[in-house]
């Protein structure tokens, strides 16, 4: 009722505002228009001039590292606080590492089972469902650790590494011996706790989709797999890959869960079942005990690096669905 | 009128009431450090504020780097920290404040080697030589000579050995790595003594629990834990060969016994590491955990309230100890700390 209200009002400030501005102005400010758009300029800027405040301390807060090893922090592989000498590299292999596997994992479940439930199940058994996948969300991440700790890992050594060992075991992926925390681990618990996020997210959107485009692919003689896949899916695919986005950015940034199972050790090897260690997971394990400003400063500034990371990386993830996207809609 | 005459009248009475209280002065203090002595550090403030209601202590457990640079900074009232200020930072101190920054150890942790090698039931024996040689990756097997030699009668296997320690800063792995500086001097030349150097071998698990639940599921694995959480989780350690060749099983006696054997020359500062003391009964890996005071506050209640405190912590306090695990100040230490709180000003 209020809405058709402003409307009207709108629309009657609208006639006269060509002749006296100022009046316009007034009745359009007195109608609430004006606050409202204060009000959400205000809200918008806010989160501009936060991420721009963060940048700046992070920035400030990390100048003794970066004059004392400039760029050769981001390609130096030695983290040793004792001898003063501080190099990201390993950490960003890392972070990169257990996010793709993450994301190699949690797509095909996410987008599978949010195809499933959207299309194929019954509303009711897809509400529950769907309740039960968003429940997952909420679960605290040192929940996720432990159970990769003393679940996942016992379950992973007993079944999974053998048969990883045995089939894929003469590629550098899966070779050597495991131990429990690794990069393989790390992936696994980051694809579950990512795995909401995607279905959530890629349901809402293949819901949205209109029916016309299902009845009109099925009045096409296409199969119900075909209009789904065809047709619901391609139509829906940006919301999709939002819903990667938003996993991705979740997983580079996880620190607790991944620092329980990673190993946090900072070398790089190209095993999944080597323990390695991520940007977010050193940066809580060491900022409390980094008792001089050249530590402090280097800690800092791998949070610079994070944040410059996911930029990037979700960067070039939009230029890539761009490309497809552009590619699909003009083979269609 | 009248609802504002009465609730003039009762607030009136409400001050009169509260007067007495007032003319107490209540004495906030602030302090932030490190984690190993939280627990104690907030039975005690707890103790003591039922005991003196007038005063009220804050403490933050934010870790032993947060805790110097906040002293230094001068956010808090005291500080506390695992290990002792270096002389970097006291001279960064010096600067910052105008005056010293005093240490006074208020408990001591130690650290305890846990294992898990299939097979074997009893006490391992691990002399100053093998931790080190594990640690540094020397020694890859359970049953090499140089784990072998003490532990005669038990079957150790071919195995690998996996080496857990702490992926968190902490001091903890300050006590440890300092027992293995001196214990080898290669690892002194190659790591030293941190709360987190760059390891040369293994796994990184986070906190107590994570080492613990590491080294429970691997088999061959050894990690290193504090006393104070293997005796709460009732896990089994092994002994270790101190300074004077015995092997020591670590209990809050042996501990006690190595912190007043450091006693002897320990000095005016406080600043000491008791790692491998002399003694026949002390248990060599073991360090005091300080409380870093600003020697001189500015506002005389508070400095009263600090002093008090401290001179109550170091005595009355230490009968809380035993139960939450943590060992005693020996006699000698508490002796000579009671002395050292006068250079309060």
């Amino acid at each position: 009722m209020a809405s058709a209200e402003a409307v009207t009002v709108q629309s009657e400030a609208r006639a006269p505002g060509s002749k006296n501005g100022a009046r316009a102005f007034a009745l359009r400010f007195f109608s609430g228009d004006e606050i409202a758009r204060a009000l959400v300029t205000i809200a918008s800027a806010f989160i501009l001039l936060v991420t721009v405040l963060l940048v700046y301390e992070l920035w400030i807060n990390s100048h003794l590292a970066r004059e004392k090893f400039g760029w050769h922090f981001l390609v130096t592989q030695i983290w040793d606080p004792n001898a003063g000498q501080f190099g990201a590299l390993a950490f960003m292999y890392g972070t990169v590492v257990t996010s793709v596997l993450a994301l190699l994992i949690a797509v095909p479940l996410g987008v599978g089972s949010a195809i499933f439930l959207s299309e194929l199940a019954p509303p009711k058994v897809s509400n529950a469902l769907t309740f039960c996948i968003e429940l997952l969300a909420a679960v605290p991440s040192v929940i996720y650790g432990l159970l990769g700790v003393f679940v996942l890992m016992p379950m992973i050594k007993q079944y999974l590494h053998p048969v990883l060992k045995g089939t894929l075991g003469w590629t550098p992926l899966f070779s050597g011996p495991f131990y429990g925390p690794s990069m393989l681990v790390a992936g696994i618990v980051l694809a579950v706790m990512i795995l909401p996020f995607i279905v959530s997210v890629s349901r809402q959107v293949l819901l949205a989709v209109p029916n016309d485009q299902r009845e009109g692919a099925l009045a096409l003689g296409a199969t119900k797999w075909e209009s789904t896949w065809k047709v619901v899916v391609p139509f829906a695919q940006r919301g999709i890959y939002g819903s990667v986005f938003l996993a991705l950015a979740r997983s580079l940034g996880e620190t607790m869960a991944v620092t329980m199972v990673i190993g946090n050790t900072p070398q790089i090897k190209a095993s999944l079942f080597a323990p390695g260690y991520s940007i977010a997971s050193v940066i809580a394990n060491e900022f409390t005990e980094a008792t001089y400003d050249l530590y402090v400063h280097s800690l800092i500034e791998l949070g610079l690096v994070l944040f410059a990371l996911t930029i990037i990386i979700n960067g070039l993830a939009r230029l890539l669905v761009n490309s497809t996207a552009k590619f699909s809609v003009s083979s269609t | 009128m009248r609802t504002n005459s009465v609730s003039l009248f009762r607030s009136m009475a409400a001050a009169a009431m509260l007067a007495p209280a007032m003319l107490m002065a209540q004495v906030q203090l602030t302090g932030a450090g490190a984690t190993f002595p939280g627990p104690i550090y907030t039975k005690w403030f707890d103790e003591y504020h039922n005991a003196h209601p007038q005063v009220q202590i804050n403490y933050q457990a934010i870790g032993s780097g947060g805790g110097i640079r906040q002293v230094t900074e001068g956010t808090v009232d005291f500080g506390a920290s695992d290990g002792p200020m270096t002389e970097t930072q006291l001279n960064d101190y010096k600067a910052k404040r105008g005056s010293e920054v005093l240490h006074f150890p208020t408990v001591i942790g130690a650290d305890v080697p846990i294992y898990n090698v299939p097979g074997v039931a009893s006490a391992l024996k691990f002399t100053q030589a093998a931790l080190a040689g594990i640690y540094l990756g020397t020694i890859t097997k359970w049953n090499d000579p140089a784990i072998a030699g003490p532990n005669k009668g038990v079957k150790l296997p071919a195995m690998d050995i996996v080496v857990v320690h702490r992926s968190d800063g902490s001091g903890t792995t300050y006590i440890w790595t300092d027992f293995l500086s001196k214990a080898s001097g290669e690892w002194k030349a190659k790591v030293g003594t941190n709360t987190s150097p760059n390891w040369p071998v293994g796994l990184g698990g986070a906190q107590n629990v994570g080492v613990a639940g590491l080294v429970k599921q691997t088999e061959g694995a050894i990690g290193y834990v504090e006393l104070t959480y293997a005796l709460g989780a009732k896990i089994s350690y092994g002994d270790v060969q101190n300074a004077s060749g015995e092997f020591v099983a670590a209990t809050l006696a042996s501990v006690s016994a190595a912190a007043a054997s450091a006693a002897a020359n320990m000095p005016d500062d406080f600043r000491v590491s008791i790692t491998n003391p002399a003694g026949k009964n002390a248990y060599p890996i073991s360090s005091f955990t300080w409380l870093l005071i600003p020697s001189k506050i500015a506002d005389p209640a508070k400095k009263k309230a600090i002093v008090d405190f401290l001179k109550w912590a170091i005595a009355d306090g230490q009968n809380s100890n035993e139960a939450l695990s943590y060992a005693k100040l020996p006699k000698e230490v508490v002796a000579r700390e009671m002395k050292a709180i006068s250079k309060i000003q």
